[in-house]
């Protein structure tokens, strides 16, 4: 139904460089998020395809066609903003036909429209009310129903389930997923939240800064993150990164630790480097070749599981352990590394350093 | 302007009566003094109105009683009728003077306002060059009293003929309104979400579509207020109507009224009831809009 695809995108916004050069390809079909922290230009490149937005310079694609210089209307596009930006003085069923209404559709079409879109999204019963007498939740599913009235090229949402409580936005991104799923249809979806990314998406872009990061399924974001600052950002617990060297047939860790050297490394002898090591891959309850010598600093208990705060010298280590783990702080205690899921980048450009096979 | 001093006298004394409990505890003695104070300040304020108001509805021979009348002077509406009917049983002078005011400042106000407002949302929505050292350049036109500006402007309309006309006063009007609207409406239009826009823009309409369509019906309070207040303007305005007009067809009311005193007998009895009927147009038109000029006037001292 829709290509979007985006090339380097730039624009500025007096002094601050809000898009430095932003690619995107969006399949047709797909589910594909923007993540990124706030600030990273993730609204701005969406404004930017939605023609909101005066670029400095780059393209926007659509369906294969120069669509740069096309208004907002002639993109062929929806949007769910992050206000919602209901009309105040509308109706839901006001609102939600505004888009029909927009391009002369008749009164009938405009209710079977209506009426089929306020079912899949049951607010049936908020067809008479303004924006002023609906809850957040409400108002986010008219937003949406107003985008989804429509088969637009693409339908673009911009964190539309952050302004929500965390059940409703639990519950919105299954419906979200199965709304995706029964319509079809391509989404660019951008949120600032990772487990939004990596629950819903069938391709995420990280965003930084105005720059694309990595590009990939969310497994491979989380699995093999390009770079030292996507390792970190994408994950929860954090990843620990932990600086250190490769000597031999070691890895040397700044605060005196050795570990064996994973044969893949590919880095010179004495190369700073940084060694990154996600909660679920380490251990305090199992005994290992590879392992880390630190002291207890604290206890997360967080109900499904533990995570436990670990000093390697003077650097924290995060551990997911049991929920019946137990310990007193100061304690000394060993943490097993599963080293071939560890990650390792050059602490100098922050890049990954390549796992083949992997 | 009139509404100023209308607004002065009530707020202070409403403020006196909403006193905080905190200053209610400094003693009654205070409270008492602020009180006198008060309405001494609300007698020497109000006192020409009300002297106004019974002038006009005073036997000739009450007018001029030494010592004055306060209470008991002989009622007629013989003034009020000659502020209409001539002598002549048709219309008077002054009639026609205040239906000139009512053609000037209406137009004057319509047209700040189409060529206002649309200027304040491109001021507010879009990012132009040395924005706000355009909008600094057009508040800076007001700076100037128009006692300044009068002769040149004297010398420019007599070229371009636009001496003694209705459109003249219209023009200078307008031009002493519109950096006003821009300024109160740029408020307003800030005030609506750019959203709503870019909403309707990707549900098709084209920008202006959106702006007459989403966001000119959440701005009508302020276009109201904003029209008040230049309405107000154009109304009182003497200065430019009395050196650019002369002629009795052309003439607005203030210059009229002004021109009543002056001869060598002066008919006080219809200078107070054709100045009683000038006032009354700003101030219930003041009040039909009461709400939307307190939400002028506050703008943007109440984060919703």
């Amino acid at each position: 139904m829709g290509t979007v695809a985006a090339h380097g995108l730039r624009k500025s916004f007096g002094e601050v460089q809000a898009l430095d050069g932003v690619t995107l390809d969006v399949p047709d079909g797909s589910f594909y998020v923007v993540l990124g922290p706030s600030g990273a230009g993730k609204t701005t490149t969406l404004r930017a395809i939605a023609g909101l937005e005066q670029l400095d310079e780059g393209s926007v694609h659509l369906d294969g066609r120069d669509a740069t210089a096309d208004t907002p209307a002639a993109r062929d596009l929806a949007m769910v903003f992050q206000s919602y930006a209901l009309y105040p003085r509308k109706t839901a069923y006001e609102n939600i036909a505004s888009p029909l209404r927009a391009r002369r559709a008749s009164s009938t079409e405009i209710s079977e429209a209506v009426t089929k879109v306020s079912g899949l999204l049951h607010i049936e019963r908020l067809l008479q009310r303004r924006p002023a007498q609906m809850s957040g939740g409400e108002m986010q599913r008219v937003a949406l129903a107003r985008a989804l009235v429509r088969r637009p090229r693409a339908f673009l949402m911009d964190e539309p389930l952050t302004n929500l409580d965390l059940k409703l936005r639990v519950e919105m991104r299954t419906e979200l997923t199965r709304i995706h799923r029964s319509l079809g249809g391509t989404f660019v979806y951008v949120t600032n939240d990772q487990v939004e990314a990596l629950s819903m998406a069938d391709r995420v872009a990280v965003l930084r800064e105005g720059k694309v990061q990595q590009v990939g399924t969310p497994t491979e974001v989380y699995e093999r993150p390009a770079n030292q600052w996507v390792a970190g950002f994408v994950g929860s617990p954090r990843i620990s990164l932990l600086a250190c060297r490769a000597e031999g047939d070691r890895l040397v860790g700044e605060q005196g630790w050795t570990l064996p050297r994973p044969r893949w490394t590919t880095a010179r002898d004495g190369h700073p480097l940084m060694l990154g090591l996600r909660a679920e891959d380490l251990s305090v309850e199992t005994r290992s070749e590879a392992s880390l010598p630190g002291e207890l600093y604290g206890l997360e208990p967080l109900g499904d599981r533990t995570v436990v705060d670990v000093k390697v010298g003077e650097e924290m280590v995060k551990v997911k352990a049991r929920p019946a783990v137990s310990g007193t702080p100061g304690e000394r205690l060993s943490v097993a590394v599963d080293l071939d899921r560890a990650h390792l980048f050059d602490a100098e450009t922050g890049l990954a350093l390549s796992a083949p096979g992997r | 302007m009139a509404i100023s001093i209308d607004e002065a006298v009530p707020a202070p004394a409403q403020a006196a009566e909403d006193a905080p409990a905190g200053r209610r505890r400094g003693g009654t003695a205070r409270r008492v003094i602020e009180v006198v104070l008060l309405v001494a300040l609300a007698v020497a304020m109000l006192f020409p109105v009300l002297w106004m108001l019974e002038t006009s509805i005073k036997e000739n021979r009450d007018v001029y009683a030494v010592p004055a009348k306060f209470f008991n002077f002989d009622f007629t509406t013989i003034h009020y009728k000659d502020v209409f009917v001539g002598r002549d049983g048709g219309r008077s002078d002054l009639s026609g003077s205040f239906l000139n005011s009512v053609i000037v400042a209406g137009a004057s106000t319509i047209l700040a306002t189409v060529l206002g407002v649309p200027a304040a949302w491109a001021y507010s929505r879009f990012t132009l060059k040395a924005k706000k050292d355009q909008l600094f350049f057009i508040l800076s036109t007001r700076f100037m009293p128009p006692v300044v500006v009068v002769i040149p402007i004297f010398l420019m309309y007599r070229e371009l003929g636009l001496i003694d006309s209705k459109l003249g006063l219209v023009l200078i009007y307008a031009a002493f309104n519109v950096p006003f609207t821009i300024w109160m409406m740029k408020g307003f239009v800030d005030e609506v979400p750019a959203e709503y826009e870019d909403a309707a823009m990707l549900d098709g309409y084209t920008r202006l579509q959106a702006f007459r369509k989403f966001t000119l019906p959440l701005l009508v309070p302020g276009i109201a207020a904003t029209a008040v207040f230049a309405l107000i303007f154009s109304w009182n305005e003497f200065v430019f109507a009395i050196f650019l007009t002369s002629s009795q067809e052309v003439r607005t009311a203030p210059p009229a009224i002004a021109g009543l005193i002056g001869g060598t007998t002066v008919d006080w009895g219809l200078v107070a009831a054709s100045a009683v009927v000038f006032a009354l147009p700003v101030l219930v038109f003041a009040f039909l809009v009461r709400k939307h000029l307190v939400a002028g006037v506050t703008l943007g001292a109440v984060r919703r």
